[in-house]
């Protein structure tokens, strides 16, 4: 009994035996073989470059008309910061291109801002969304400043110097003569339309002050149907970037001449910045974009090369895998 | 300092002195926040996080949300604050079970049933059979009739065997009901830790008696923590209570150690901090200088014509956050979670469990488990450690007869069974002594067989020894001791006891023959202490040289002699002896010099030779981990010739003519340091040989040569790579320990005993074997294990594993960090270097915490290669000792790899999503889920098996990344809402996800296959060669294990001068030297 007793406990003391316990858990242990890593990069390559051709093949099929115009629209005066800022200046400029393939409907108008940092530190962070859903909230402008409050401390709607520097040149397209519709609904992301900015906050005290901005907005409308400011206050991580400007929702045949109006009002002359217009299709991999089919080819090409010197290196000069003689205490005893 | 208690007395003492609450509780639940996070903060790491968090308070310069510091950094406080709360709690806990039980004790002369916590000095208690001892005790009666009690200390030192206790001799004889009203002083010492020592006096008051003081020593007390068994009651006064009894005062806490990748990690933490400023600086001077040039002109910007005065400091500082991640926060949880998860794999080892004891091994030290991978030298003790400290009887030599030499067993011995049943008066004198001299306890069991109890393993070997020849110790009752000669029994008193010490290395005993009346000292001990004592006429040739001829077998040997003592001598000494004994300074050493006196002209019986076996696996141990290329020293308390046997019969040194023995002897300073210069000198010549050079060295010349030629001794230290040590106490031990940690070494010290408790802790890795001797230093020791052998899986195995997965883990940790956080300061070039962050806080907290930290910490369970293989191949542990895989190179690889990949991933993602995709929220995505696929790769390449929970956890990430993100993505007021799933609708994300992998992967992949096939280090080709299944040549394998024909039994070295060089036997040849010319010496070999 006593030893019985004896006997069990000794078993209890015992730690369990499982294959986790053990570290004997079945393992897959995959070693570098010649065969594997020259399958692996054989393999990458035959996928990578056809990838890489349907990528370019795609870019290759989008249409894009790009037409900078800062630099034309301006009088050719050493006073163009003077010029843009001038509210009584006739800022109205002209502008044709023909377009050079067919573009099919729907075609995107963008504008392009070059050397324009939206992701500056002091502009990204001023903004206040809260202010921007929230009614009650409209006080809410800790983060905006300096665009927070008017002088007389009136909250600003929408606050902050991304609102603020609202993008606000105007363009008008026209086809042979006739005014092409450019649809600025839905330009917007979807979410934004209907949970960040609210219908029922309309702006306020907005560009009041003595240094105006940007654009100004429309004082009725509320900030859900504001679908350019809410283009605009989706920063771009890039200093080049473009925001979408409205829809065309006609093709666009071949060779057609198009004449734009543009109100040149935005002032990217102090900076040095460009100002773009573009106009362009979409495809399964968006706008123009050559990068991601020639990073394709790129890397396929150079894993194909890869593996045709190993497989060579392997034919011609064969190394046994863990062949015991290269340890080297196996060729001499005292290793040290 | 001393204190005086006062036995019985209820109005003084209480205040004075703490009462009986133990307490071994770090906090309080008051102090416990501010102690513990002020404990917390001590460290730099965490200050350092703690300033970045405060600094993301200002939210001018924070980057993102301060929740992405302050989150991690609560979590990782909170999980070390409710770790050491949950363990203070269990502290707590078992304080109060033990405050709370509830003693008998008296006051105001009455018993009474009060709790453990509430007993005072001066109190008596009562205690029961199997009653737990609450306080240090004083005995003052006990239910025996001669004032004997018996009390396991096992909690106190691990000893399982029993101890008598006894009552002291003031208060023999008292009756029962008189000890509730017995007053009295004790003088004694104010609380030590020394559980061996207690020097005290005590005088009773009258009415009890005189004014006469009586010794206490620790025999008569029983201390906190102690069992009482077989006595049916004791009680005793209450000396020290609470936390200030032995045991309290034993208990201390240990100094953390801190392990080699550790030191490592923190050098590579400083010069990733040291890069980070650099980044800091010349990016805060680059913002300033952008923002000047160029900022202002940015109007939508705004920047103020004048700033306020710290304006300057605004982008550096911002910076500063930004690159705050280059040193992980995950790191400190992550590796205690790593080395939590080793130890427990030590404890779960059922290959290193004991089968014979069923004792399992045990990590009591969970943070140093790399270590074991890198130590360069072992420092072993020899009995318990190697051998097994299981005595037994062998051979004797009685009157210059040997006895066992043809059998190689006395007790089967012919001549000897015959000499005992003749009665030869030699012989039965020599077997009086082995069963009388002792302090062995007969324990009678109910059916009449007797066992012995005994505190040494000699002594039990005797004792039992001499019973099988018919000598039975039967009863030891008290003073009185009675003895069985083939059934006629004989009764001794024993009037004193001269006790074994390490420096007196002898014990002897005064005993009174009942019948005669005569009074005879008998002594038992080492030879050196023993032979000098002889009483002049005396040939001890035959003894010495039998103790010679043993000990080159590798026995133990033990002299036992007598001498007849005069009644008056004797009287006269005792006094003597009482006197040094009542002594309270000083007293050990009084008393030897009074034990000296009666110890002298000594008639020589006989010499005792007793086994102990080399434990099983002991051998192959030590050559497997030789062959790793650990070093091996034998620090023993043994004899010179006993040490090298053993050193020869377990692989410690080889045989001729692989091996060479080099003795640094000599008693004088001068002698010690010529005889060093010439080992050193052999040493130096043999160092290009594929020779095994060791030196050996007794504790006299080694205490010459620390003291005096210390440099020579260094470097001799560090050519050598065996040395044996004989004849060196415990505090040379943690010497030579010192000494090898002091050259930069990694020491691992291994031992059974207390005497190797001070090199235990000494050492970089303690381990103690939980053997015969106690737990003492299995208890002091890192970690515990059953055998000897087990040494070879814990080092191999555990070590290793630990060692290569730490290297991995905290090195992808720092990948991971550096990956972001350069993918953030390539950012900061085209945000104006304004230190905008690139990714959101969500993300910048989760990357840390979730994405990156689940998948690497399966590389805990990450095999590089088979335990088999290891086994076989034991020079790869060579990786591990010189820090291979973890060291500034390595660590620059993975720098390389970060910015890489960073490149890699900042480039792919700005190009393929710019222009119209260029949303802030979305690139900053795009980036995150390329930097989480890679490292998903990374991992994965950088595993070596792969088990269910590594594809889990790889893989899993990647879903939990996407569901994390999926319900972020979810919450409307998330800055993140509706991001993931606009992504995950475009292929253009995909096919970016598949670039990044693809990009960033294979020139590593290529980089790594070419290195693995045509540069492959070892642990590649036996990754391949176990993979691939290729057998090895077998001959090599089977010459190494074809064991050195040793025959332990032979003789081998002579410590007799005239021997210098002897080659025994044509097995194992052996060179030794002691010092003739070494030059010479080494190319001048005899063969036979």
């Amino acid at each position: 009994m006593s030893s019985d007793d004896g006997s069990s406990k000794k078993v209890s003391k015992k730690p369990r035996y499982s294959r986790f316990t053990q570290q004997e858990l079945p393992a897959c242990k995959p070693i570098l073989t010649p065969a594997l890593v020259i399958g692996i990069l054989m393999c990458l390559g035959i996928i990578f470059i056809p990838i890489g051709l349907l990528a370019l093949s795609a870019s290759e099929n989008v249409v894009e008309v790009v037409d900078r115009y800062d630099d034309v629209c301006i009088p050719s005066t050493d006073q163009k910061v003077g010029f843009i800022k001038d509210p009584a200046t006739n800022k109205t400029c002209i502008r044709t291109f023909t377009i050079p393939k067919k573009m099919r409907k729907p075609v995107y108008v963008y504008y392009q801002l070059d050397n324009f940092y939206q992701n500056h530190r002091r502009y990204v962070k001023s903004r206040s969304d809260r202010q921007l859903w929230n009614p009650k909230a409209e006080y809410s402008t800790s983060l905006c400043d300096p665009e927070g409050q008017t002088g007389d401390g009136k909250p600003i709607v929408p606050c902050g110097l991304i609102a603020w520097s609202l993008f606000n040149d105007t363009y008008s397209l026209s086809k042979n003569d006739a005014a092409l519709q450019i649809n600025k609904k839905d330009i917007a992301w979807r979410s934004d339309r209907t949970h960040k900015f609210s219908p029922n906050v309309y702006p306020k005290n907005f560009q009041n002050g003595t240094l105006i901005g940007g654009g100004k907005l429309d004082e009725n409308i509320p900030l859900s149907q504001q679908e350019d400011l809410m283009v605009w206050m989706r920063t771009s991580a890039l200093p080049t970037f473009r925001k979408l400007y409205g829809k065309i929702e006609t093709d666009l045949e071949a060779n057609e001449k198009i004449t734009v109006t543009i109100q040149n009002n935005y002032n990217t002359y102090s900076f040095n910045g460009k100002k773009k217009l573009v106009i362009s299709t979409a495809t399964w991999i968006g706008g123009k974009n050559d990068f991601i089919g020639k990073m394709y080819m790129a890397v396929g090409g150079t894993s194909i090369v890869l593996g045709v010197i190993f497989s060579l290196l392997y034919v011609f000069k064969p190394r046994p895998l863990g062949d015991p003689s290269y340890l080297s205490w196996n060729k001499n005893p005292a290793l040290d | 300092m001393k204190r005086y208690v006062y036995i019985n007395d209820d109005n003084l003492a209480s205040d004075i002195y703490c009462d009986n609450r133990i307490s071994n509780r770090k906090y309080t639940i008051l102090n416990f926040l501010p102690k513990n996070l002020w404990e917390q903060f001590s460290r730099f790491m965490n200050q350092y996080f703690l300033l970045i968090a405060c600094l993301q308070l200002w939210s001018l310069i924070t980057p993102v949300n301060p929740a992405s510091t302050w989150g991690p950094l609560i979590l990782i406080f909170a999980v070390s604050s409710s770790k050491e709360a949950w363990d203070d709690y269990n502290r707590y806990l078992s304080d109060k079970e033990a405050n709370e039980k509830e003693v008998w004790i008296v006051r105001q002369g009455i018993r009474k049933l009060i709790q453990a916590q509430d007993i005072c000095i001066g109190n008596i208690v009562w205690l029961r059979e199997n009653d737990e001892v609450p306080c240090d005790l004083v005995l003052l009666g006990t239910a025996d009739p001669l004032g004997f009690c018996y009390v396991e200390t096992a909690a106190l030192d691990g000893e399982t065997d029993l101890k008598t206790r006894s009552i002291p001799s003031a208060c023999m004889g008292i009756d029962v009901d008189l000890l509730q009203k017995i007053k009295g002083a004790i003088e004694c010492p104010s609380p030590d830790k020394d559980i061996r020592r207690f020097d005290a006096n005590m005088r009773l008051f009258p009415p009890f008696l005189d004014n006469d003081v009586f010794p206490l020593t620790i025999k008569n007390t029983i201390l906190q923590s102690c069992y009482l068994r077989n006595t049916e009651w004791a009680c005793g006064v209450a000396v020290y209570t609470g936390n200030q009894t032995k045991l309290g005062m034993c208990r201390g806490i240990a100094e953390p150690k801190l392990t080699a990748v550790d030191a490592m990690i923190d050098r590579l933490t400083g010069a990733i901090f040291v890069f980070q400023i650099v980044v800091v600086i010349v990016l805060g001077i680059a913002g300033n200088v952008f923002k000047d040039k160029e900022g202002r002109k940015l109007w939508y910007v705004q920047y103020p014509k004048e700033g306020p005065w710290y304006e300057l400091l605004v982008i550096p500082l911002r910076f500063e956050l930004l690159c705050s991640i280059m040193i992980p926060i995950s790191i400190k949880v992550s590796l205690d979670l790593a080395k939590s998860l080793y130890a427990k794999f030590i404890d779960w080892d059922v290959e290193m469990v004991d089968p014979a004891t069923g004792i399992r091994s045990n990590a009591a030290n969970t943070a140093i488990s790399e270590d074991l991978g890198q130590v360069e030298y072992i420092l072993t003790d020899k009995t318990g450690t190697l051998t097994e400290n299981k005595m037994i009887f062998k051979r004797c030599c009685i009157s210059g007869r040997f006895y066992g030499n043809e059998s190689g067993d006395a007790l089967t011995d012919a001549l000897l069974l015959n000499a005992v049943s003749t009665g030869s008066a030699d012989v039965i004198l020599f077997l009086k002594v082995m069963a009388i001299c002792n302090t062995v306890i007969p324990v009678r069991s109910k059916s009449g067989t007797i066992s012995y109890k005994a505190l040494s393993q000699d002594e039990e070997a005797l004792v039992c020894a001499a019973a099988r020849l018919h000598m039975v110790l039967e009863n030891k009752i008290g003073n009185i001791l009675d003895i069985n000669f083939n059934t006629s029994p004989m009764r001794y008193e024993v009037l004193d006891t001269l006790e074994f010490t390490s420096d007196r290395k002898r014990m002897s005993v005064v005993v009174r023959e009942c019948q005669s009346g005569e009074i005879f000292l008998l002594s038992k001990g080492a030879d050196e202490t023993i032979l000098p004592l002889t009483y002049s006429g005396q040939q001890v040739r035959t003894f010495a040289e039998a103790v010679e001829q043993y000990a080159q077998m590798g026995l133990r040997t033990l002299c036992l002699a007598w001498h007849k003592l005069e009644e008056d001598e004797y009287q006269e000494w005792a006094s003597m002896f009482k006197e040094a004994n009542s002594t309270l300074v000083d007293r050990e050493s009084r008393v030897a010099e009074v034990c000296q006196r009666l110890e002298r002209d000594l008639e020589i019986l006989g010499v005792a030779a007793i086994e102990d076996r080399l434990q099983e696996g002991v051998p192959e141990t030590i050559e497997t981990l030789r062959k790793a290329g650990i070093n091996f020293w034998m620090l023993t308390g043994d004899k010179m010739s006993t040490a090298i046997q053993i050193a020869l019969s377990c692989n410690f040194v080889s045989p001729e003519p692989k091996g060479q023995l080099l003795i640094i002897d000599g008693k004088t300073e001068d002698e010690v340091c010529m005889s060093l210069e010439r080992v050193l000198l052999t040493t130096r010549i043999t160092e290009s040989e594929p020779k095994d050079v060791a030196f050996v060295v007794d504790g006299w010349a080694l205490e010459i040569a620390h003291k005096h030629c210390r440099k020579l001794f260094t470097e001799l230290a560090i050519l050598s790579r065996t040395a044996i040590c004989c004849r060196v106490t415990p505090s040379q031990k943690a010497q030579l320990v010192e000494l090898l940690k002091l050259c930069d070494y990694r020491t691992l010290a291994i031992g059974d005993g207390g005497n190797d408790v001070r090199m235990i802790q000494q050492a970089d890795i303690g381990v103690g074997i939980s053997g015969r001797e106690g737990l003492q230093a299995a208890r002091a020791a890192d970690y515990s294990i059953g055998k000897f052998r087990f040494l070879k899986r814990l080092i191999l195995v555990h070590g290793r594993y630990s060692y290569n997965r730490t290297a991995f883990l905290s090195q992808y940790s720092f990948y991971k960090s550096l990956l972001i956080c350069f993918i953030q300061i390539f950012f900061s070039f085209i945000s104006g270097v304004s230190g905008t962050s690139f990714f959101n806080t969500v993300s910048l907290m989760a990357y840390n915490v979730f994405y990156t930290s689940v998948p690497v910490l399966v590389s805990v369970l990450d095999k590089d290669l088979s335990e088999r293989t290891v086994m076989q191949h034991p020079q790869i542990l060579f990786y591990c000792q010189s820090g291979r895989l973890l060291n500034p190179s390595t660590f620059a690889g993975w720098f390389g790899l970060s910015l890489f990949h960073a490149i890699v991933v900042f480039v792919i993602t700005t190009h393929s999503y710019a222009f119209e995709k260029s949303e802030m929220e979305e690139v900053g995505m795009v980036a995150l889920s390329g930097c989480i696929w890679l490292q998903a790769f990374v991992v994965a390449l950088e595993t070596n098996s792969f088990t269910i929970f590594q594809h889990l956890a790889i893989w899993g990430n990647l879903v939990g990344f996407y569901a994390i993100n999926w319900i972020v993505s979810s919450i409307s007021t998330s800055g993140m809402h509706t991001i993931m799933f606009r992504l995950c609708e475009q292929p253009s994300y995909w096919i970016t996800m598949i670039l990044i992998v693809a990009t960033g992967m294979c020139p590593v992949l290529a980089l790594k296959y070419l290195r693995y096939t045509y540069r492959p280090s070892k642990i590649n080709i036996l990754q391949q060669t176990e993979r691939l299944g290729i057998i090895e040549p077998q001959s090599r394998s089977s010459s190494d294990k074809d064991p050195p024909t040793l025959s332990v039994y032979e003789p081998l070295l002579s410590e007799s001068p005239s021997a210098t060089r002897r080659s025994v036997g044509p097995a194992q040849r052996f060179d030794s030297f002691q010092s003739p010319s070494p030059p010479d010496s080494t190319h001048t070999r005899k063969d036979n």
